[in-house]
């Protein structure tokens, strides 16, 4: 038995039997991660003393019989995540030196669970990209094809969890950058509704789409992860205070009845690739097979949703980057001659051209005469995708449609062209701009056998009935239990 | 629609941004290939359709005015590229 292969569940029923310990476990993952890491490029910081220090702890804990939901699970943490004492650099060089100085509030969560950090993970910077070729330190490479990319921007974090360098990692999601990459690596993320899980301490892209969530190597571990992570923190204004279900008890594989709506906008062969029309095609028909019934719907306003996103994503950041300015955090640049030059030439040298490019898009969406124009007009059309999702939840209990037009695409392929990744987010995005929870769930291999992902997006707050779905998809399709090879 | 140099440059002081001569090139095509994608906006009538700002309905959330646990002076400035005495350091502002 491999430790660093085991899911979280598994883990667990290891340590409470002291079949193995937290010690052991939290060893093997990091030797895994010694080991494949050259190939994969995933951690930017390893916490190894950290790690063993909390192994440690745990073990103590389970001697003591007084386990917590996540004692000795050892996870990767996207490192956009503020993490007291260890550097949170949102693979941006102008944060290359931040220590933050406090932890984020689904930090202190996981501490209080009981779980083991090993370190930072890798993603495009300030989570701007779906590739990952948008970090400012180095490029994450997909585990099931070294030349392809991992998805992003959390693709650090998929890549941990699909190469066993991790047994569960955190991501956010602000268009897609949970679902995305771990449908390209083929694990399991799930996005939650919008206030579902706290930001205090997640450092901000877009303020009113951002979301962490989990990734996990099955839905029962993203069930596990999800629990602790969810909650109401007075830390964060934005987050809502609502009873959170116990989402392992809900998985019960009974699909019978449900009813899942088939978006006529998202199943379309129009620029969509062959591989992906037939796995998602294979995964109706097994739900149909499993007793639930397809509805068809329609969310006429998909078409403009990416648009829409492209305005708002970057106004929001063009704002909440303003922040870094060499004075308060990060690196500053020391030749400047005044202070405007000091803040134009560390902002210039310190982020990369992607960041940039939003900048400078966000802030023409939000300037003089072109306010209503752009971002105000996003902001009626975020209006009319809203509504389309609440009407189609009248007549259906969840959403299926693919993650991505097509599987990972190669290293280098679209460097040039931005407008053509953005494009690629067509099926993630609108979740965000309606705040509705969104997952992926593996559903087959492209012919050059890369993974394909599953989209289920649910009702607020119905994280449940979207988990249980695709827990009876996984449990009855089996592709999460296939592995790359390294 | 490549967009001008100059429309980079503003948009760039606005941003306080100093960008590099190589890129400004790329720049003004890559925005005006994005902004005339986003024409396809242009198509719908919003006229009487209110703006989301927030995905989740929420009015103010307000708290008890009570001090708790907060960031010590050190450790608030503990990043600053400058910093002396507790107060963070910047270059001159007035002559």
């Amino acid at each position: 038995m491999n430790l660093h292969e085991l899911t979280i569940h598994d883990a667990q029923d290891l340590l409470k039997n002291k079949k193995i310990s937290a010690q052991e476990l939290t060893r093997a993952a990091l030797d895994r991660i010694e080991t494949v890491e050259p190939s994969v490029d995933a951690y930017i910081t390893i916490t190894k003393d950290i790690a063993m220090a909390q192994a440690e702890a745990a073990d103590k804990t389970i001697s003591e019989n007084d386990l917590k939901p996540l004692t000795g699970i050892p996870v990767a943490i996207k490192d956009l995540i503020c993490t007291k004492g260890v550097p949170t650099t949102c693979a941006s060089k102008i944060l290359e030196n931040f220590i933050p100085p406090y932890d984020a509030t689904v930090m202190d969560k996981l501490n209080a669970a009981g779980a083991v950090m090993l370190g930072k993970v890798n993603m495009d910077e300030f989570a701007m990209g779906s590739s990952n070729e948008n970090s400012g330190f180095k490029i994450t490479k997909n585990p099931w094809n070294l030349s392809h990319i991992p998805g992003g921007s959390s693709g650090g974090s998929a890549v941990a969890v699909a190469a066993d360098m991790c047994l569960g990692a955190l991501g956010s999601d602000t268009g897609g950058s949970i679902r995305q990459p771990a449908s390209h690596c083929g694990v399991v993320g799930i996005k939650p509704t919008y206030g579902r899980v706290s930001r205090f301490g997640l450092v901000a892209f877009a303020s009113s789409l951002d979301q962490i969530g989990p990734l996990a190597k099955d839905v029962i571990d993203a069930a596990i992860l999800l629990q602790v992570l969810a909650g109401y923190d007075p830390k964060d204004s934005t987050s809502i205070d609502k009873p959170v279900p116990d989402y392992r008890a809900a998985l019960s594989r009974d699909v019978k009845g449900l009813k899942i709506g088939i978006p006529k906008e998202y199943h379309t062969s129009d620029g969509v690739s062959p591989d992906i029309l037939s796995a998602v095609e294979n995964a109706m028909n097994l739900f149909k097979d499993a007793g639930a019934e397809l509805v068809d719907i329609s969310l006429p306003h998909s078409k403009y949703a990416v648009a829409a996103y492209y305005l708002i994503a970057p106004a929001e950041a063009s704002s909440n980057l303003a922040r870094y300015d060499g004075v308060k955090y990060g690196v500053r640049d020391k030749n400047a001659a005044s202070l405007i030059d000091m803040y134009r030439q560390t902002r210039s040298t310190g982020f990369g051209p992607e960041v940039q490019r939003r900048i400078l898009l966000g802030t023409y969406a939000l300037s003089a005469g072109y306010y209503d124009a752009y971002y105000k007009k996003a902001s009626q059309i975020r209006t009319l995708i809203k509504n389309d999702f609440i009407k189609a939840f009248d007549t259906c209990d969840i959403i299926l449609s693919p993650v991505t037009p097509a599987p990972a695409f190669k290293i280098g392929e679209n460097i040039d062209n931005p407008l053509t990744i953005y494009l690629s987010d067509i099926f993630t995005l609108s979740a965000n701009l309606a705040g509705i929870p969104g997952l992926s769930v593996p559903c087959g291999f492209s012919q050059t056998g890369l993974p394909i992902g599953l989209q289920l997006m649910g009702n607020y707050f119905d994280e449940t009935t979207i988990l249980n779905a695709a827990y009876c998809f996984e449990q009855a399709s089996e592709f999460h239990k296939q592995r790359p090879e390294l | 629609m490549k967009r001008t140099k100059e429309e980079v440059l503003h948009v760039a002081t606005l941003a306080r941004l100093n960008i590099d001569e190589s890129l400004i090139d790329t720049f003004a095509v890559q925005l005006g290939d994005i902004l005339e994608y986003m024409k396809t906006l242009d198509r719908l009538d919003t006229k009487d359709v209110p703006p989301t700002f927030h995905a989740v309905d929420k009015s103010n959330a307000f708290r008890e005015d009570r001090t708790t646990n907060h960031l010590s002076r050190e450790a608030a400035v503990s990043n600053a590229p400058d910093e002396e005495d507790g107060y963070f350091i910047v270059p001159k502002v007035i002559e």
